[in-house]
């Protein structure tokens, strides 16, 4: 603070602060208090706001417990509560399209990093960036285009002789959420992990490859080790985008998928009731951090490096 | 146009390290200043005291007699040169060179004339659209010393501005820092912990040692006559004899060591205080036969040929290693290793000096 | 490396590159494809029409604009909070630096929609508290600008972060110790060396704000920009207008990308040119 102060006068340092004030306290820090405090007061009509009904309670939070369906998980068939089950099915998704990801992104980003010619490689970020700069939801309407009953993939598939009658994509439970967040998301994973790769020193490789290292040897002992921030603030930025996408499985999703984004949706937009929406959201806040802090714990990164 | 500089009594603490301890020091209106030291002993914090990027904890610093308590660095009569240039990347040569006129309002045309007058000054004429990084080490150097002298300080502070350049061309370029202070007759202060800089360029040197100032003189007088064994031993090399000193008489005392009693100067203020005895191996000599007073026995160790003088080094019976420097004549007969001589120095010579001036 | 294994390696970024952009030139072949639902099988032949449909479709039109004025707003508010934010996290150390920085960075990772909602409650929350019905307390698009700044703000900040660590402080001194006022040091010696970061981030932020749908789906009111109005064609059922609309977007997209990158080796070339100059000058020096 010293240093600001005598660098740029107290003009400019007030300046500085005032605005990242005004971002962490305003924009940041208030609004979540609020939501937080909003989730546990019942939704009312307008002239009972503060009235006598207007008291604390859990109530928002257990209707996640409302509803029963029937599933069954490893063949064992048992009843949970709706949003429960979609709780546990936007996790395991993301999860899903988080490992498909990396496994997709790895050699990719270990072949921009250290086998093409480095003058190729600002070509090839170019081309990836494309997409990345061209909207999600217009990535995700390409995929309903493609994915359509009578749609190009259908008619290509059938062209080659690989299926009789068209499939119906956007109709198989979360097979349309899941092709539609790889395609928007995998690019968050390849960068990260490029980033760490290019970091590697080549002679490494050379080393372990000249003490006669096998080629998955010299990845598991040597690359992966080394791209470990990466991959972590891959996974990390794939799962919290995926988790909290509520455009992809709107537009990609079937009438079997529901995605928890999609529920707080519902009290917000459909049911008006942005007290138990705010509950919802606390809870995706939640599984969010505790997603983050696990990733964190269990590849030994911390938050600064998965910021890179 | 120059003015001097008063330190009085500056004191400078960061947190409980005190990195400048009760500075005083008068430097003279167009003095060539050098504070000479070893890194960490405090000149590079006087030089950022007086610039005005850090205030002292105690005591005053004057320029031209004025207080400059409360002045920032950009309302004081001083330029700084940093140690890494600090030039601009962003800006041709020329809005580098004039850039301390762009901020006091000067019209452009103005400012590019002066830019192309001190192009000329310091050597670089023809340079002022090029960028920086189209500039070698030396050429920067020049570029910073005329971005400096654009503003016409009273006062031009340089830290360590040669240090990051190669040998020959360091030393072309302290002749040329020279000539530039003396045309222009700015007050240089410089700073360096290379001694060879200090003593060829100054007028006068200011050696520090932790925080303090040791001696401030003309350089032939740091080096003929250091105050201390810090001083003695940092400029220049030296045989170093301990033992306990005797009463003085006519400037000369008795010196008891272990190879024997010696003869030394006892400095001034040295009596009672703990000293040794220092012996530059250019005041050393090597005979066959032992001298008069003052002498050694010692056998030869080591031979080495330095170019313009030859160093022989030599170890006597209580294993101390003396050091003799013979001229290099052309015809000067070498020693041959193994061979016993007699090492001796004349008492006028030889300093009995205390240890640095520390605090206690 | 193994010959075999090198050629897969080639095949596999070959065909991750037509999986990464096929997708988008289906999208914008369905734009000439002369059939009432879009998609490019069958073919029915080539047309103009949906791009004249697309500038007669007013309501896309205000979408579209609405889009832009966010985006712009967003883009200058953000860049203006991230820079601050990384000069102010770039000058002090130890927790304080810890704490601000951790804050500022899990910003990114709170999911749009808790922004939306959270951003949604707390101003009309506060309108009601007021008892004003001042604009700013109702729901609409300039809710949308708070709420995408409270996370654009922080990618803006990492870059311009990054640029600020290959800052030479004594730079900003020896501005200083040459006479120039804070103000001066400001926009003469540190923007300048910043505007790269801040150019890159107020396009970051300008492209963010254009696709983010989370944050605006909820504090929109009832206005529409262009990723809520494709949104709710493609639930409602759609006419190539929007194939129109992306196929442009696209090439603006790739416009922007190869200007972008030509640029940047005009850039590299020069500074290349001039560290060989440096180095013939050196060479002089030596023979001196």
């Amino acid at each position: 603070m010293q240093d600001l102060l005598r660098r740029y006068g107290p003009g400019l340092t007030g300046l500085i602060c005032l605005l990242v004030a005004f971002w962490l306290v305003m924009l940041v820090i208030v609004p979540n208090v609020t939501l937080f405090e909003q989730s546990f007061r019942p939704y009312l009509p307008v002239v009972d706001i503060g009235g006598p009904k207007d008291t604390y309670s859990f109530r928002n939070y257990l209707k996640v417990l409302d509803g029963a369906t029937e599933t069954s998980l490893f063949g064992i068939a048992f009843s949970v509560p709706v949003h429960v089950k979609t709780f546990f099915q936007t996790i395991w998704y993301s999860m899903v399209v988080t490992v498909v990801c990396f496994a997709l992104a790895y050699p990719l980003a270990y072949y921009m990093a250290k086998v093409v010619r480095p003058r190729t490689v600002p070509t090839l970020l170019l081309l990836l960036f494309v997409p990345l700069w061209v909207s999600e939801v217009l990535r995700a309407f390409a995929w309903w285009i493609i994915l359509a009953f009578k749609g190009p993939l259908n008619v290509l598939l059938q062209g080659l002789g690989l299926i009789e009658d068209p499939i119906r994509w956007t109709n198989m439970g979360y097979t349309g959420v899941m092709v539609g967040l790889v395609y928007t998301y995998v690019l968050f994973m390849i960068f990260p992990i490029y980033n760490a790769v290019s970091s590697l020193d080549t002679n490494q490789i050379e080393a372990a490859d000249d003490l006669g290292a096998s080629w998955w040897r010299i990845h598991w002992r040597i690359v992966l080790p080394h791209a470990k921030p990466g991959i972590a603030s891959g996974a990390v930025m794939v799962f919290m985008l995926s988790a909290g996408s509520l455009l992809v499985p709107s537009i990609l999703g079937s009438t079997t998928s529901q995605w928890f984004t999609q529920t707080i949706d519902q009290w917000f937009k459909d049911a008006l009731d942005w007290n138990t929406a705010s509950a919802y959201a606390f809870l995706l806040l939640l599984l969010c951090t505790v997603f983050v802090s696990v990733a964190m714990k269990v590849f030994k990164v911390k938050l600064s490096d998965i910021a890179k | 146009m120059s003015a001097g500089i008063d330190l009085e009594g500056v004191c400078c603490d960061f947190g409980s390290f005190r990195a400048v301890d009760n500075a005083n020091v008068s430097i003279r209106p167009g003095e060539f200043f050098s504070f000479l030291g070893p890194s960490g002993c405090g000149k590079t914090t006087i030089l950022r005291m007086i610039s005005g990027f850090i205030d002292p904890t105690q005591g005053a610093i004057k320029i031209g007699g004025k207080d400059m308590k409360g002045q920032r660095p950009n309302q004081r009569p001083t330029a700084l040169i940093f140690q890494n240039l600090a030039l601009f990347p962003l800006m041709p040569i020329w809005e580098n060179i004039s850039f301390g006129l762009e901020v006091r309002g000067v019209d452009k045309a103005t400012r590019r004339k002066k830019a192309e007058d001190l192009l000329k000054l310091v050597d670089l004429p023809g340079a002022a659209d090029k960028m920086v990084s189209q500039l070698s080490g030396g050429q920067k150097q020049r570029v910073a010393i005329a971005r400096a002298l654009a503003v016409e300080p009273a006062v031009m502070l340089l830290d360590e501005p040669l240090s990051a350049l190669d040998l020959k061309l360091r030393q072309h370029m302290r002749a040329e820092l020279r000539a530039i202070q003396k045309r222009t007759g700015v007050t240089f202060i410089y700073i360096t912990h290379d001694q060879g800089e200090a003593l060829a360029m100054s007028d006068r040197v200011g050696v520090m040692s932790q925080g303090r100032i040791q001696q401030v003189a003309d350089p032939r007088d740091i080096y003929n006559n250091p105050v201390n064994g810090f001083v003695a031993s940092f400029v220049g090399e030296n045989n170093i004899f301990e033992g306990t000193a005797g009463a003085a008489s006519e400037g000369l005392a008795r010196f008891d060591t272990a190879h024997g009693a010696f003869r030394a100067r006892l400095a001034p203020d040295a009596a009672g205080k703990p000293v040794k005895l220092y012996v530059r191996p250019e005041h050393t000599v090597l005979t066959a036969t032992a001298a008069s007073e003052n002498s050694v026995p010692v056998t030869v160790s080591e031979v080495s040929f330095e170019g313009a003088f030859i160093s022989v080094h030599s170890v006597s019976d209580h294993g101390q290693t003396i050091t003799a420097e013979i001229r290099n004549d052309g015809s000067a007969t070498v020693p041959q290793v193994g061979s016993k001589l007699h090492a001796s120095f004349e008492a006028a010579r030889a300093a009995l000096l205390p240890d640095a001036n520390v605090r206690g | 490396m193994h010959k075999l294994r090198l050629n897969l390696l080639h095949l596999y970024m070959g065909l991750f590159l037509v999986y990464m952009l096929a997708p988008l030139v289906v999208m914008s072949g369905a734009a000439f494809n002369d059939s009432k639902l879009p998609s490019i099988v069958p073919w029915k032949g080539w047309t103009g029409k949906w791009f004249s449909e697309m500038i007669a479709d007013e309501r896309m039109m205000l979408a579209f604009a609405n889009t832009l004025w966010v985006a712009v707003a967003v883009a200058g508010i953000a860049v203006l909070i991230g820079t601050a934010a990384a000069i102010l996290i770039n000058s002090v150390s130890g927790k304080v630096r810890t704490a601000l920085y951790g804050m500022m960075i899990s910003t990114i990772l709170i999911p749009g929609v808790v922004i939306g909602i959270s951003t949604m409650i707390l101003w009309t929350k506060m309108g009601n508290a007021l008892g004003t019905e001042f604009f700013l307390f109702n729901p609409g698009l300039h809710l949308s600008v708070l709420g995408q700044v409270s996370y654009i703000a922080a990618m803006v900040m990492l870059l311009v972060l990054a640029r600020l660590q290959s800052f030479d402080a004594g730079l900003e001194e020896a501005a200083l110790d040459l006479g120039a006022s804070h103000g001066q040091v400001m926009r003469r010696i540190l923007l300048p060396h910043l505007y790269p970061a801040i150019g890159a981030g107020a396009a970051v932020a300008f492209f963010q704000s254009i696709e983010n749908f989370n944050v605006t789906q909820f504090t929109r009111g009832g206005a529409d920009t262009l990723t809520v109005y494709v949104f709710s064609k493609v639930r409602s059922g759609i006419t190539p207008t929007i194939n129109a609309l992306a196929f442009l977007l696209i090439i603006v997209t790739l416009v922007l990308a190869v200007a972008y990158e030509l640029n940047r080796r005009r850039k590299a070339h020069e500074e290349a040119a001039r560290e060989a100059e440096a180095r013939r000058a050196e060479a002089l020096e030596e023979a001196l």
